[in-house]
Protein backbone atom coordinates (compact mmCIF):
# COMPACT_ATOMS: atom_id res chain seq x y z
CA UNK A 1 0.00 0.00 0.00
CA UNK A 2 0.97 3.57 -0.94
CA UNK A 3 0.08 5.58 2.36
CA UNK A 4 -1.40 8.89 1.78
CA UNK A 5 -1.19 12.36 3.89
CA UNK A 6 -4.16 12.25 6.43
CA UNK A 7 -7.10 14.66 5.08
CA UNK A 8 -9.09 17.46 6.87
CA UNK A 9 -12.11 19.19 6.20
CA UNK A 10 -12.76 22.15 8.30
CA UNK A 11 -15.97 22.80 8.28
CA UNK A 12 -17.79 26.26 8.72
CA UNK A 13 -21.01 26.16 7.44
CA UNK A 14 -24.00 25.77 8.15
CA UNK A 15 -24.38 24.66 11.87
CA UNK A 16 -20.52 25.25 12.32
CA UNK A 17 -19.01 28.09 14.36
CA UNK A 18 -17.15 30.25 12.25
CA UNK A 19 -13.56 31.14 13.71
CA UNK A 20 -12.40 35.11 14.73
CA UNK A 21 -10.09 36.88 12.38
CA UNK A 22 -7.14 35.22 12.41
CA UNK A 23 -8.01 32.10 14.15
CA UNK A 24 -8.50 30.29 10.41
CA UNK A 25 -4.98 31.03 9.04
CA UNK A 26 -3.26 29.94 12.79
CA UNK A 27 -4.96 27.02 12.57
CA UNK A 28 -4.50 25.83 8.89
CA UNK A 29 -0.54 27.13 8.92
CA UNK A 30 0.00 24.58 11.79
CA UNK A 31 -2.08 21.70 10.38
CA UNK A 32 -0.03 21.96 7.13
CA UNK A 33 3.26 22.15 9.15
CA UNK A 34 1.93 18.91 10.62
CA UNK A 35 1.66 17.39 7.26
CA UNK A 36 -2.22 17.42 7.03
CA UNK A 37 -3.89 18.13 3.56
CA UNK A 38 -6.72 20.48 4.01
CA UNK A 39 -10.43 21.48 2.11
CA UNK A 40 -11.78 24.37 3.86
CA UNK A 41 -14.76 24.87 3.14
CA UNK A 42 -15.15 28.56 4.10
CA UNK A 43 -17.75 30.05 6.26
CA UNK A 44 -20.14 30.47 3.42
CA UNK A 45 -20.11 26.67 2.06
CA UNK A 46 -21.51 23.51 3.30
CA UNK A 47 -19.47 20.92 4.19
CA UNK A 48 -17.78 19.25 1.46
CA UNK A 49 -19.61 16.10 0.74
CA UNK A 50 -18.05 12.67 1.53
CA UNK A 51 -17.74 11.76 -1.59
CA UNK A 52 -15.67 14.58 -2.68
CA UNK A 53 -13.60 13.70 -0.02
CA UNK A 54 -13.28 10.21 0.82
CA UNK A 55 -11.20 9.04 3.69
CA UNK A 56 -10.84 12.63 5.28
CA UNK A 57 -11.90 13.40 8.94
CA UNK A 58 -14.57 16.47 9.31
CA UNK A 59 -13.84 19.34 11.46
CA UNK A 60 -15.46 21.85 13.25
CA UNK A 61 -13.29 25.16 14.33
CA UNK A 62 -14.51 24.39 18.09
CA UNK A 63 -12.03 21.25 17.80
CA UNK A 64 -9.22 23.82 16.79
CA UNK A 65 -10.45 26.50 19.26
CA UNK A 66 -7.43 26.83 22.18
CA UNK A 67 -5.09 28.97 23.63
CA UNK A 68 -2.39 27.75 21.42
CA UNK A 69 -3.72 26.37 17.70
CA UNK A 70 -0.07 24.92 17.09
CA UNK A 71 -0.27 22.78 19.85
CA UNK A 72 -3.47 21.50 19.21
CA UNK A 73 -2.74 20.78 15.82
CA UNK A 74 -0.03 18.49 17.06
CA UNK A 75 -2.47 16.99 19.59
CA UNK A 76 -4.63 16.13 16.63
CA UNK A 77 -2.02 15.03 14.12
CA UNK A 78 -1.69 12.51 16.87
CA UNK A 79 -5.11 11.37 17.05
CA UNK A 80 -6.03 11.02 13.38
CA UNK A 81 -2.85 9.10 12.33
CA UNK A 82 -3.47 7.14 15.58
CA UNK A 83 -7.15 6.29 14.71
CA UNK A 84 -6.13 6.10 10.77
CA UNK A 85 -2.76 3.92 11.38
CA UNK A 86 -1.13 6.12 8.77
CA UNK A 87 2.32 4.52 8.31
CA UNK A 88 3.44 7.65 5.95
CA UNK A 89 7.14 8.11 7.25
CA UNK A 90 8.76 11.04 7.08
CA UNK A 91 10.14 11.75 3.68
CA UNK A 92 12.06 14.52 1.89
CA UNK A 93 9.99 14.85 -1.47
CA UNK A 94 13.64 15.00 -3.76
CA UNK A 95 12.66 12.93 -6.66
CA UNK A 96 12.91 13.81 -10.65
CA UNK A 97 9.79 14.87 -12.73
CA UNK A 98 9.80 13.72 -15.71
CA UNK A 99 8.77 16.88 -18.58
CA UNK A 100 7.09 14.43 -20.65
CA UNK A 101 6.66 17.09 -23.71
CA UNK A 102 10.11 16.80 -23.73
CA UNK A 103 11.61 13.22 -22.95
CA UNK A 104 12.19 11.25 -25.82
CA UNK A 105 12.75 7.95 -23.39
CA UNK A 106 16.33 8.02 -24.62
CA UNK A 107 17.20 5.84 -21.11
CA UNK A 108 20.33 8.20 -20.90
CA UNK A 109 18.95 8.93 -17.33
CA UNK A 110 18.53 5.48 -16.47
CA UNK A 111 21.82 4.27 -17.99
CA UNK A 112 23.26 6.96 -15.47
CA UNK A 113 21.97 6.60 -12.02
CA UNK A 114 23.07 4.31 -10.16
CA UNK A 115 20.30 4.36 -7.45
CA UNK A 116 17.42 2.83 -9.43
CA UNK A 117 15.56 5.74 -9.56
CA UNK A 118 14.71 4.57 -13.36
CA UNK A 119 13.03 2.05 -15.27
CA UNK A 120 11.03 1.49 -17.99
CA UNK A 121 7.50 0.16 -18.50
CA UNK A 122 6.74 -2.31 -21.47
CA UNK A 123 5.80 0.67 -23.83
CA UNK A 124 9.77 1.20 -23.54
CA UNK A 125 8.68 4.73 -22.02
CA UNK A 126 11.09 6.14 -18.88
CA UNK A 127 9.11 6.09 -15.77
CA UNK A 128 10.68 6.97 -11.98
CA UNK A 129 10.50 3.44 -10.51
CA UNK A 130 11.75 4.31 -7.22
CA UNK A 131 11.58 8.24 -5.75
CA UNK A 132 12.67 7.10 -2.23
CA UNK A 133 15.91 5.87 -3.42
CA UNK A 134 17.13 9.44 -5.14
CA UNK A 135 19.65 11.52 -3.35
CA UNK A 136 18.73 14.47 -1.90
CA UNK A 137 19.79 17.57 -3.15
CA UNK A 138 21.08 15.83 -5.97
CA UNK A 139 20.27 16.76 -9.45
CA UNK A 140 23.05 15.17 -11.76
CA UNK A 141 20.89 12.70 -13.93
CA UNK A 142 18.94 16.38 -14.62
CA UNK A 143 22.46 17.61 -16.28
CA UNK A 144 22.61 14.63 -18.23
CA UNK A 145 19.38 14.61 -20.00
CA UNK A 146 20.06 15.81 -23.71
CA UNK A 147 16.83 17.29 -24.00
CA UNK A 148 16.49 19.13 -20.49
CA UNK A 149 13.67 17.25 -19.49
CA UNK A 150 14.36 15.89 -16.01
CA UNK A 151 12.95 18.26 -13.68
CA UNK A 152 13.80 18.47 -9.41
CA UNK A 153 11.06 21.22 -8.35
CA UNK A 154 12.88 21.82 -5.58
CA UNK A 155 15.82 22.90 -6.80
CA UNK A 156 17.82 26.51 -6.86
CA UNK A 157 17.50 27.04 -10.16
CA UNK A 158 16.52 26.87 -13.82
CA UNK A 159 15.66 24.59 -15.64
CA UNK A 160 16.06 21.87 -13.87
CA UNK A 161 13.69 23.76 -10.96
CA UNK A 162 11.01 23.92 -13.40
CA UNK A 163 11.63 27.06 -15.20
CA UNK A 164 11.12 27.29 -19.16
CA UNK A 165 14.00 25.40 -21.18
CA UNK A 166 15.56 28.31 -23.19
CA UNK A 167 17.28 27.57 -26.24
CA UNK A 168 20.79 28.10 -24.58
CA UNK A 169 20.04 25.96 -22.12
CA UNK A 170 19.57 23.25 -24.94
CA UNK A 171 22.95 24.29 -26.21
CA UNK A 172 24.58 24.13 -23.60
CA UNK A 173 22.70 20.35 -22.87
CA UNK A 174 24.63 19.31 -26.38
CA UNK A 175 27.91 20.95 -25.12
CA UNK A 176 28.42 19.38 -22.20
CA UNK A 177 28.02 15.84 -21.75
CA UNK A 178 30.05 13.32 -24.10
CA UNK A 179 27.32 10.37 -23.00
CA UNK A 180 29.44 7.81 -24.12
CA UNK A 181 32.13 8.85 -21.77
CA UNK A 182 29.59 8.65 -19.08
CA UNK A 183 28.88 5.43 -19.88
CA UNK A 184 31.96 4.72 -19.53
CA UNK A 185 32.30 5.62 -15.77
CA UNK A 186 34.21 8.53 -16.22
CA UNK A 187 31.97 10.68 -14.21
CA UNK A 188 31.50 8.49 -11.48
CA UNK A 189 35.22 8.33 -11.27
CA UNK A 190 35.65 12.15 -11.13
CA UNK A 191 32.86 12.17 -8.42
CA UNK A 192 34.65 9.61 -6.30
CA UNK A 193 38.05 11.72 -7.36
CA UNK A 194 36.18 14.84 -5.72
CA UNK A 195 35.34 12.93 -2.79
CA UNK A 196 38.81 11.75 -2.26
CA UNK A 197 40.03 15.18 -2.78
CA UNK A 198 37.23 16.77 -0.24
CA UNK A 199 39.02 14.04 2.44
CA UNK A 200 42.65 14.92 1.88
CA UNK A 201 42.53 18.45 1.25
CA UNK A 202 44.57 17.52 -1.76
CA UNK A 203 44.44 18.20 -5.26
CA UNK A 204 46.48 18.25 -8.40
CA UNK A 205 45.85 19.42 -11.93
CA UNK A 206 44.32 16.89 -14.18
CA UNK A 207 45.37 15.70 -17.38
CA UNK A 208 43.21 16.27 -20.22
CA UNK A 209 43.96 16.51 -23.92
CA UNK A 210 41.97 19.34 -25.30
CA UNK A 211 39.24 17.59 -27.11
CA UNK A 212 38.09 16.61 -23.30
CA UNK A 213 38.56 19.49 -22.30
CA UNK A 214 35.26 20.97 -22.20
CA UNK A 215 33.92 17.53 -21.16
CA UNK A 216 36.03 17.63 -18.02
CA UNK A 217 34.30 20.97 -17.40
CA UNK A 218 31.14 19.91 -17.46
CA UNK A 219 31.71 17.21 -15.45
CA UNK A 220 33.47 19.08 -12.56
CA UNK A 221 30.46 21.24 -12.95
CA UNK A 222 28.25 18.01 -12.23
CA UNK A 223 30.27 17.03 -9.81
CA UNK A 224 30.42 20.65 -7.65
CA UNK A 225 26.87 19.79 -7.50
CA UNK A 226 26.43 16.33 -5.83
CA UNK A 227 25.99 17.26 -2.05
CA UNK A 228 28.89 15.63 -0.56
CA UNK A 229 26.90 13.12 1.48
CA UNK A 230 26.04 11.68 -1.64
CA UNK A 231 30.38 11.49 -3.02
CA UNK A 232 30.87 9.89 0.45
CA UNK A 233 27.84 7.30 -0.13
CA UNK A 234 29.12 6.02 -3.45
CA UNK A 235 30.14 2.67 -3.54
CA UNK A 236 33.51 1.21 -4.65
CA UNK A 237 34.72 1.34 -8.12
CA UNK A 238 33.88 -1.99 -8.50
CA UNK A 239 30.18 -1.78 -7.46
CA UNK A 240 30.07 1.17 -9.33
CA UNK A 241 31.32 -0.26 -12.68
CA UNK A 242 28.80 -2.97 -11.35
CA UNK A 243 25.60 -1.02 -11.19
CA UNK A 244 26.39 1.04 -14.36
CA UNK A 245 26.87 -1.88 -16.45
CA UNK A 246 23.50 -3.28 -15.04
CA UNK A 247 21.79 0.38 -15.51
CA UNK A 248 23.26 0.20 -18.99
CA UNK A 249 22.06 -3.16 -19.89
CA UNK A 250 18.37 -1.89 -18.39
CA UNK A 251 18.36 1.18 -20.72
CA UNK A 252 19.64 -1.07 -23.60
CA UNK A 253 16.76 -3.74 -22.85
CA UNK A 254 14.14 -0.70 -23.02
CA UNK A 255 15.55 1.55 -25.72
CA UNK A 256 15.31 -2.24 -27.60
CA UNK A 257 12.66 -4.18 -26.61
CA UNK B 1 -19.94 29.64 -13.86
CA UNK B 2 -18.20 27.47 -11.43
CA UNK B 3 -15.52 29.55 -9.63
CA UNK B 4 -12.62 27.82 -10.18
CA UNK B 5 -11.08 25.48 -7.16
CA UNK B 6 -8.04 26.89 -5.44
CA UNK B 7 -4.94 24.47 -4.55
CA UNK B 8 -2.45 26.09 -1.91
CA UNK B 9 0.71 23.97 -1.79
CA UNK B 10 3.12 25.01 1.72
CA UNK B 11 6.24 23.75 -0.11
CA UNK B 12 6.55 22.09 3.16
CA UNK B 13 10.18 20.70 3.03
CA UNK B 14 12.15 23.22 0.99
CA UNK B 15 12.83 26.80 0.80
CA UNK B 16 11.60 27.35 -2.29
CA UNK B 17 9.15 29.40 -2.28
CA UNK B 18 9.60 32.74 -0.08
CA UNK B 19 8.54 32.00 3.29
CA UNK B 20 7.01 35.52 3.40
CA UNK B 21 4.90 35.09 0.64
CA UNK B 22 3.30 31.89 1.42
CA UNK B 23 2.24 33.45 4.70
CA UNK B 24 0.83 36.39 3.00
CA UNK B 25 -0.64 34.28 0.49
CA UNK B 26 -2.06 31.55 2.85
CA UNK B 27 -3.56 34.77 5.44
CA UNK B 28 -5.09 36.18 2.25
CA UNK B 29 -6.87 33.00 1.23
CA UNK B 30 -8.06 32.83 4.44
CA UNK B 31 -9.06 36.04 5.23
CA UNK B 32 -10.80 35.73 1.62
CA UNK B 33 -13.55 33.48 3.12
CA UNK B 34 -12.78 31.56 -0.04
CA UNK B 35 -13.09 27.81 -0.07
CA UNK B 36 -9.88 26.24 -1.03
CA UNK B 37 -7.46 23.09 -0.52
CA UNK B 38 -4.17 23.26 0.98
CA UNK B 39 -1.24 20.57 0.58
CA UNK B 40 1.81 20.30 2.97
CA UNK B 41 3.54 19.33 -0.34
CA UNK B 42 2.88 19.08 -3.80
CA UNK B 43 5.66 17.25 -4.73
CA UNK B 44 5.02 14.81 -1.59
CA UNK B 45 1.57 14.37 -2.81
CA UNK B 46 2.27 13.63 -6.52
CA UNK B 47 5.55 11.01 -5.30
CA UNK B 48 2.38 8.93 -3.40
CA UNK B 49 0.61 9.08 -5.86
CA UNK B 50 -2.21 10.92 -3.45
CA UNK B 51 -6.07 10.27 -5.09
CA UNK B 52 -6.71 13.67 -4.24
CA UNK B 53 -4.38 15.09 -7.05
CA UNK B 54 -6.86 13.20 -9.73
CA UNK B 55 -10.08 14.43 -7.67
CA UNK B 56 -8.51 18.19 -8.03
CA UNK B 57 -7.27 17.54 -11.90
CA UNK B 58 -10.78 16.46 -12.56
CA UNK B 59 -12.44 19.32 -11.24
CA UNK B 60 -13.27 21.87 -13.83
CA UNK B 61 -11.29 25.04 -13.45
CA UNK B 62 -7.98 24.83 -10.82
CA UNK B 63 -5.68 27.76 -9.90
CA UNK B 64 -2.85 26.23 -8.10
CA UNK B 65 -0.13 28.72 -6.01
CA UNK B 66 2.54 26.32 -6.41
CA UNK B 67 5.54 27.13 -8.42
CA UNK B 68 6.63 26.90 -12.38
CA UNK B 69 4.15 25.87 -14.19
CA UNK B 70 5.96 22.80 -15.97
CA UNK B 71 6.91 21.94 -12.80
CA UNK B 72 3.52 21.61 -11.64
CA UNK B 73 2.45 19.88 -14.98
CA UNK B 74 4.83 17.22 -14.45
CA UNK B 75 4.07 16.50 -11.03
CA UNK B 76 0.34 16.08 -11.57
CA UNK B 77 1.46 13.79 -14.78
CA UNK B 78 4.05 11.56 -12.01
CA UNK B 79 0.54 11.23 -9.65
CA UNK B 80 -1.76 9.54 -12.84
CA UNK B 81 -3.61 13.02 -12.82
CA UNK B 82 -2.96 15.14 -15.89
CA UNK B 83 -3.85 18.35 -15.89
CA UNK B 84 -6.27 20.51 -18.42
CA UNK B 85 -4.07 22.57 -19.84
CA UNK B 86 -7.52 24.64 -20.74
CA UNK B 87 -8.57 24.77 -17.03
CA UNK B 88 -5.75 25.25 -15.43
CA UNK B 89 -3.64 28.22 -14.06
CA UNK B 90 -0.44 28.03 -12.53
CA UNK B 91 0.33 30.78 -9.70
CA UNK B 92 3.77 30.85 -9.44
CA UNK B 93 5.16 31.81 -5.56
CA UNK B 94 8.59 31.81 -6.71
CA UNK B 95 8.47 34.93 -8.71
CA UNK B 96 5.43 36.82 -8.23
CA UNK B 97 5.38 38.77 -4.90
CA UNK B 98 2.60 38.49 -2.25
CA UNK B 99 0.16 40.63 -3.56
CA UNK B 100 0.60 39.98 -7.19
CA UNK B 101 0.05 35.94 -6.46
CA UNK B 102 -2.90 36.71 -4.16
CA UNK B 103 -4.92 38.73 -6.81
CA UNK B 104 -4.82 36.38 -8.98
CA UNK B 105 -5.32 33.21 -7.07
CA UNK B 106 -8.86 34.82 -6.18
CA UNK B 107 -9.69 36.62 -9.35
CA UNK B 108 -12.52 35.60 -10.60
CA UNK B 109 -11.43 34.89 -13.95
CA UNK B 110 -8.85 32.09 -15.40
CA UNK B 111 -6.06 32.30 -17.03
CA UNK B 112 -4.83 29.00 -18.42
CA UNK B 113 -0.87 29.12 -18.66
CA UNK B 114 0.49 25.33 -18.79
CA UNK B 115 2.61 24.91 -20.73
CA UNK B 116 1.08 23.29 -24.20
CA UNK B 117 1.51 19.10 -24.92
CA UNK B 118 3.49 18.21 -27.30
CA UNK B 119 1.75 16.76 -30.65
CA UNK B 120 1.50 13.29 -28.68
CA UNK B 121 -0.45 14.42 -25.60
CA UNK B 122 -1.34 10.87 -25.52
CA UNK B 123 1.99 10.19 -24.17
CA UNK B 124 1.97 12.47 -21.07
CA UNK B 125 -1.99 11.73 -20.08
CA UNK B 126 -0.47 7.97 -20.19
CA UNK B 127 2.56 8.65 -18.13
CA UNK B 128 3.95 6.13 -16.55
CA UNK B 129 3.28 6.15 -12.86
CA UNK B 130 6.09 6.45 -9.67
CA UNK B 131 6.63 3.18 -7.80
CA UNK B 132 5.02 3.63 -4.43
CA UNK B 133 6.51 5.45 -1.89
CA UNK B 134 7.11 3.80 1.58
Amino acid sequence: MNPILPHLVLCEGDGAAPPAAGERFTAVLALLEQGFTLTCAGPDHAPVPSAEAPGATLLDWPALRGADPAARAAELAAQVRAREATDARPWLPWFPVIDYDRCTHCMQCLSFCLFGVYGADADKHLRVEHPDQCKTNCPACSRVCPEAAIMFPKYKAGPINGEPVQDADLQREKMKIDISALLGGDVYALLRARSERARSRFSKERDADKALAERQKCLAQLAAEVPPEVLQSLPSPEEIARRAEEAAARARAARQG
Amino acid sequence: MKAPVILYCHCRYAQVLPDAVKRAVLERLCASGQPFEAVPDLCELAARRDPRLARLAATGALKIAACFPRAVKGLFAAAGAPLAADRTQVVNLRVLDAEAAGAALLAAELSPNLPPDKETPAAAAAAPAPAPVP
